[in-house]
């Protein structure tokens, strides 16, 4: 019901047609595209990822005192077709039923061809080319950029960490630092062959490690669990979690279609979190306690904050 | 769940009134309900018998006893439990429970508090210790200072500077509250709010701001959700309960909102609060900046509205947690497979809308603020802001057919119309757009959000569009439009000229036709088997299919009001039931949500939305009923029956012929006449000039009323010709299509009421309450005694005679309530509804046969016996008693009159009248003993009949104060009084001044006439008395049956026996 500048701008939604269950889309304007070294306060990257949204009634008047122009103004200048005045209930109906689909939006009876983003490595197009350095007083992490979002990046700074950001594929093992991060990001993770390898690579050497989402499915893969599809996906920002630890609850924001199949974990490794409307794996960690991952985002943004602990609890491992 | 807890007493909220109303029988039947389920023993006090929870299915025992320590002491001494459930029953079950708490009483017993702990209610009823608790994790409160002086008051507002908010402790709703802009303001209402409080708060004033709740849910294991947030229309300085509401919030970026959905739940667990409570921001429109407004650790109004707005039961919910379960372990309802913790994800709008009934009020100030005056609210929901916004204006029956289309809401001064608002605000806001005023000028009027008045601005807009196909059919594209933006047909229908019908027509044939939806707590994502649905022109395509059984379809009572409020949903309720246990499946539709006929769990089907001719045809078309319902819901469904009927929809009961043979004066003033039955004289006028003929032909006083009467609305008594024709243009104002009615009004005469079902014209079943008071005070105000105890046997002989020809003659086939006026040996008709009525729950609970299942049994053509049991045998009276709530209608005349003025009602039984009728006064607010009292007795016959009373009052050493002519009287016959100067004489000692220095405990001030001139200084005596919360009686019968009371019962009298105790 918020959140739609964040998620017009996750990377993890590259190359995907996205429409909204909420109605009213717009109401509050687009803040300002602030892009303080690579890492803005209002959005998740550093433009539009999407290739075209959906809205059943866009507000043309917006208020708010951090906006800057409409939404409808600023994808016209981001290049993203929109369209509103479509029963987007019938449709997520629909792609509940049927799962993701290929879609394209056609104008004036002109018919296109579809894209299909999931041949092309999503990953690759939204990851940074080189890596970035980030100063920090704290302990180095290496935040491996699969697509992070910019929440992830600022979870980091305001904890002071040193940050090491690289591209998916970026061969990190050589680097000196004390804790890997994998970030979240599009598609599909078995196309992270480099970054799978990476991070087992990372494991072997006991360096804590953290994935979160697209992270945590490619922490499973070096790990050689298996994921899946899923007959419902979670898209949603009311995901509810339990802790196996502690049997605390949390609310969770998720986009994910594909889970980690919780019987191929190898016998060290158990889940952290569990979803708790469909039991499925919400995150893993390992006996040692070293390295553990999350497949909703503890960075919310958009979405509720309450497991923005786990940054903390990262570093204390790193510590 | 805790197994100590085997018995559990539950405190209800009492009558309904301004601030506290229909939400808490939601929200105590949910708790009853999910107590059942874990197999507690419930008790349950409450004195509002029209109420579901009170009904005989729920809780184990009901004591229908005044939610006073006193009584709450007996029954725990009688009942043993081992918990108590503060949060279900307002402020009142909240304030009794902290009482207990102080007084040691729960601690002597060994009593838990369950859900919540005592700390937390104190840490958030006290300002002090709330904005200390608040302080210690960073949260930002509203500066502030707390005073129990005046002086303490200005040293505040000097401190914090001008304007400030002054705010009292442990009040509902506001009461008292208010914005000061300067010295000599703060100064007179920390005066009167002190009168009420032991403490008031002086705050930093933060007008314009955005006001924004959530509903947060905590359980013992520290699990947290909130279910939902909602975000005024009305910036602050507008309490929450005076504005028009939307769910979810519409302006906030996901940072604001999700900033204070994590203050929230940090506060909620600084605190401990375990069940649901409810938080309120007042958050900067030009930063991220915020204030913590106040935390009501209970169920409330809000919470209500987010359960009905989500389709998360919060109170059943939070009756579980305060057993002990967790979130997690309990279901979802609507899923009944995942779990109830979760936030429910909306894929609609929702907007609330509170409805005023100030105009009914005489000298009553317009103006709304920071104390609550309305008396219900309605709830619409929509695909579009403006669908639901429309719909929901529609939706309060005050004659709006959304935001335009109306011509009975114009301004003289826009400006000061929008920056001073009084209830009718949002048509001021259409009335500028048409006036050519800007956004942003409207914007600085009313600091409302812009993004809301563009929306308004876009319905005004296409309102102009319409008007521009004058008598034509308007293009298909801009009906559409129209129809997304939430115009009705009839709207079209006025706009363009047309007829409602004929608009129906013109979209029907372009396919324009509404889709129901799901409200499923998850937007679509996952199926879900939920059967609470709307209907929106916004979507292509049902979410349901219609049933297979035989369905019913019931309309529900709409907002509350005064003339109509829980009894009528009480009646739906229990006839939704009765379907079901008749085999039908039943679809209720209702959009109040304050109440129960809107749970969840309570029908089969239920379609939150407008109660309405285009509705109704809508929901026949998709979900095919047998029939439809009407007799149930009071007036708004009655007043649909000739137009439903046109329109083809089979309605079950009482004939659509016979109902308007019982609404229109002429054709029900012929069939008295021709069934030989007397009725008073009367006269159907056009014109003032024939209203004055026949007013001086009759003789004054005389009645007024429009025909079509919702709970005397217009109606007054007129003792001269000015006042007739001041009456004249405010009936004629309200209700333009229908003629005034004008008969002779009489004098000390008896009111009767008759309750009853007739089976095919054939009486079934019947019960007659009698009014203490004498005629001339409207049946709702009325406190009703039944069995009737002061009525001659013939006259009830009588009444039985002409009941039954009038049930015949109509063919009645259901329910029906006819009023009576009795004099000496006369018994004449006065009205007649073939509907239930608002008495139908109290003599139904009273005789304890439901009036309304055996009435529904008829209506569907079962075969009903007559009940064996009759008014003759009860070994008990029940007496019912008006709940007023003047003291928050800053200037109304507390007065009793022909129009309604009260917001509820209790009913107490007792062995005897005395018990009973004690027992309900102290249920509505009377505090007894009591030692000094003010008499202004009026007209001579009034003080003559006072006298004996008075010499008994005497007798039980009552100290007496009188104004001038009734001090004169009764030192005259040897009562020892301190006369007093009337408040107009500014001469000491000055009554005023005793009221205000709280030397009056009561005040039994009767008028002398009706006429206006001569009430000024009775008028500023009764309203000192409401406004320094004194006690009041304004009628004679009332002052000698109190007094008659009083002088033969003590407190040791009033037992406390639950209703089985009475057989």
């Amino acid at each position: 019901m918020v959140g739609y500048p964040e998620s017009l701008t996750d990377p993890s939604y590259q190359g995907q047609i996205l429409t909204l269950t909420y109605p009213l889309i717009g109401n509050y304007g687009m803040p300002e595209l602030d892009n303080n070294k690579n890492c803005s306060i209002n959005y998740e990257s550093d433009k539009a990822r999407i290739l075209g949204l959906i809205v059943a009634d866009y507000s043309s008047a917006y208020s708010h005192w951090n906006s800057e122009s409409g939404l409808a103004q600023w994808l016209y200048n981001q290049h993203v077709p929109a369209i509103s005045g479509i029963d987007t209930r019938a449709l997520t109906k629909k792609l509940r039923e049927k799962g993701t689909m290929l879609g394209k939006v056609v104008i004036n009876d002109k018919d296109i061809d579809f894209f299909n983003p999931n041949e092309t490595n999503l990953v690759a197009e939204v990851s940074i080319k080189d890596p970035v350095h980030y100063k920090g007083s704290g302990k180095k992490v290496v935040l491996v950029d699969c697509g992070c979002k910019h929440s992830i990046l600022h979870s980091l700074l305001n904890r002071e960490l040193e940050i090491l950001r690289v591209p998916w594929d970026y061969p990190f093992g050589d680097e000196s630092f004390d804790g890997v991060l994998i970030s979240s990001g599009p598609g599909d993770p078995k196309m992270c062959i480099a970054t799978i390898e990476n991070t087992r690579i990372a494991l072997n050497k006991g360096i804590p490690t953290f994935g979160i989402c697209l992270g945590h499915q490619i922490m499973s893969l070096a790990i050689d669990a298996d994921t899946a599809k899923m007959k419902y996906g979670h898209r949603s920002q009311n995901q509810p979690v339990i802790h196996s630890q502690t049997n605390h609850c949390y609310i969770t924001t998720q986009n994910h279609g594909y889970m980690v199949e919780t019987n191929t974990l190898p016998d060290d490794w158990s889940n952290l979190f569990l979803n708790l409307n469909d039991q499925t794996s919400e995150g893993l960690i390992h006996k040692s306690g070293r390295f553990f991952s999350t497949q909703f985002h503890p960075e919310a943004a958009p979405g509720p904050v309450d497991t923005t602990f786990l940054f903390d609890q990262f570093i204390e491992i790193i510590k | 769940m805790n197994p100590k807890y085997q018995r559990v007493l539950v405190l209800g909220s009492a009558a309904l009134k301004i601030g506290e109303a229909g939400e808490f029988d939601y929200s105590g039947s949910q708790a009853i309900k999910a107590l059942k389920e874990e197999g507690v023993f419930i008790i349950l006090v409450n004195p509002n018998i029209a109420t579901i929870q009170t009904s005989n299915d729920l809780a184990d025992r009901v004591y229908f006893l005044p939610v006073t320590v006193e009584f709450i002491e007996k029954i725990i001494q009688k009942e043993k439990p081992q918990g108590i459930l503060l949060s279900f029953g307002g402020q009142t079950a909240l304030n009794t429970g902290l009482e207990l708490y102080k007084k040691g009483i729960l601690k002597k017993y060994n009593i838990d508090i369950l859900g919540t702990p005592i700390k937390a209610i104190i840490d958030t009823e006290d300002r002090e210790f709330f904005v200390h608790r608040l302080n210690e994790i960073n949260v930002k409160t509203a500066r502030s200072a707390i005073a129990v002086s005046v002086e303490q008051a200005v040293k505040a507002g000097k401190n914090i500077g001008f304007p400030v908010m002054v705010r009292v402790a442990y009040a509902l709703g506001g009461l008292g509250s208010g914005v000061c802009r300067n010295m000599q303001e703060l100064k007179s209402r920390a005066e009167q709010a002190l009168a009420l409080a032991p403490q008031i708060l002086v705050e930093e004033y933060l007008s314009g701001w955005k006001e924004i709740e959530y509903e947060v849910v905590r359980d013992r294991a520290d699990n947290c959700i909130t279910v939902c947030n909602m975000e005024n229309f009305d910036p602050m300085g507008i309490h929450t309960g005076e504005s028009i509401v939307v769910a979810p919030s519409q302006t906030l970026t996901n940072r604001e909102y999700h900033m204070l959905r994590e203050i929230a739940i940090r506060v909620i667990r600084h605190l401990g609060i375990i069940g649901e409570c409810n938080i309120q921001y007042a958050l900067d429109p030009v930063s991220e900046d915020y204030r913590v407004i106040e935390v009501n650790a209970r169920l409330s109004r809000s919470s209500a509205l987010a359960s009905k707005a989500t389709g998360y039961p919060l109170a059943f919910v939070a009756a579980k947690l305060a057993l002990g379960f967790t979130l997690p372990e309990l279901k979802n309802s609507i899923t009944k497979t995942t779990s109830a913790f979760f936030e429910p994800a909306l894929d609609y709008v929702v907007v609330k809308i509170p409805r005023w009934d100030l105009k009914k009020f005489r000298l009553v100030s317009r103006k709304i603020g920071s104390g609550m005056k309305s008396v219900g609210e309605i709830m619409a929901i929509g695909r579009h802001f403006e669908e639901a916004l429309q719909k929901g204006l529609r939706m309060l029956e005050i004659g709006a057919n959304g935001l335009t289309g109306n011509s009975n809401f114009r301004f003289n001064d826009i400006t000061i119309e929008l920056k001073e608002p009084t209830e009718e605000r949002i048509f001021a806001i259409v009335q500028a757009f048409e006036q050519g005023f800007t956004i942003d000028e409207i914007h600085e009027l009313t600091y409302i959000d812009k993004w809301f008045l563009h929306k308004i601005q876009k319905v005004v807009e296409i309102s102009g569009k319409l008007t521009l196909f004058k008598d034509r059919k308007p293009a298909v594209s801009i009906l559409q439009t129209a129809k997304n933006a939430g115009f009705s047909d009839k709207q079209i229908a006025i706009l363009c000229g047309a007829d409602e019908l004929k608009v129906r027509k013109w979209r029907a044939a372009a396919n324009i036709l509404p889709v129901i939806r799901q409200i499923d707590t998850m937007a679509a994502e996952y199926p879900a088997q939920t059967n609470y649905l709307y209907l929106t022109y916004n979507g292509i395509e049902d979410d349901i299919q219609p049933p297979d059984q035989k369905t019913v379809l019931v309309l529900g009572s709409g907002a509350y009001r005064i003339g109509s409020s829980v009894e009528f949903d009480w009646c739906c309720a229990s006839t939704a039931q009765s379907l079901q246990k008749l085999g039908y499946k039943t679809i209720m539709l209702n959009y109040n949500p304050e109440t129960v006929s809107t749970d969840y769990d309570q029908s089969d089907i239920l379609i939150f939305d407008e109660i309405n001719l285009e509705s109704v045809i809508e929901i026949f078309a998709k979900l095919k009923p047998i029939g439809v319902v009407i007799s149930m819901g009071g007036q708004i469904p009655n007043n649909l029956v000739v137009k439903l009927d046109k329109a083809g929809i089979p309605v079950l009961g009482t004939s659509a012929k016979s109902i308007d043979t019982a609404e229109n004066r002429h054709k029900f003033s012929s069939l008295l006449d021709s069934i030989g039955v007397d009725q008073p004289v009367w006269k159907e006028l056009k014109s003032y000039k024939e209203a004055l003929a026949f007013a001086n032909e009759v003789g004054y006083p005389v009645l007024v009323r429009p025909s079509y009467v919702l709970s005397g609305a217009a109606m007054a008594v007129a003792s001269n010709d000015e006042e007739l024709q001041k009456y004249l243009e405010k009936a004629v104002n309200i209700s333009p299509e229908h003629p005034t009615v004008i008969s002779k009004f009489m004098d000390n005469a008896k009111e009767i009421e008759m309750d009853a079902v007739a089976r095919n014209g054939e009486l079934i079943a019947y019960a007659i309450s009698e009014h203490v008071e004498n005629a001339g005070v409207h049946s709702g105000d009325a406190t009703l005694v039944f069995p009737p105890q002061r009525i001659y046997f013939e006259t009830i002989r009588r009444i039985r005679q002409i009941t039954t020809k009038i049930a015949g003659s109509l063919n009645i086939n259901g329910p029906f309530n006819i009023q009576f006026i009795a004099k000496k040996n006369e018994v004449k008709v006065i009205e007649c509804n073939l509907r239930a009525s608002r008495s139908f729950p109290f003599v139904s609970k009273i005789l304890k046969i439901n009036f309304i299942d055996l009435a529904t049994r008829v209506i569907m053509g079962e075969n009903v016996e007559k009940p064996a049991r009759s008014l003759f045998e009860i070994n008990y009276v029940g007496v019912k008693a008006p709940q007023f709530s003047f003291t928050r209608l800053a200037g109304a005349d507390p007065i009793l009159g022909v129009e309604m003025a009260s917001t509820g009602e209790v009913a107490c039984i007792g062995d005897d009248f005395d018990e009973a009728y004690l027992k309900s006064l102290i249920a509505v607010g009377y505090r007894f003993p009591f030692k000094n009292i003010l008499l202004s007795t009026g007209a001579i016959e009034s003080k003559a009949e006072l006298l004996e009373p008075i010499r008994v009052l005497s007798e039980m050493g009552m100290n007496f104060y009188a104004t001038e002519g009734t001090a004169r009287f009764l030192k005259q016959n040897k009562v020892n009084v301190k006369m007093l100067h009337w408040p107009l004489e500014e001469k000491k000692p000055n009554v005023i001044d005793y009221i205000r220095g709280g030397k009056i405990d009561l005040v039994i001030n009767i008028p002398k006439n009706y006429q206006k001139d001569e009430l000024t200084n009775g008028y500023l005596i009764r309203r000192a008395t409401v406004d320094f919360n004194v006690m009041l009686i304004t009628n004679r019968q009332l002052a000698m049956r109190m007094v008659e009371a009083l002088s033969r019962k003590t407190a040791d009298d009033l037992h406390a026996l639950h209703w089985d105790e009475y057989h």
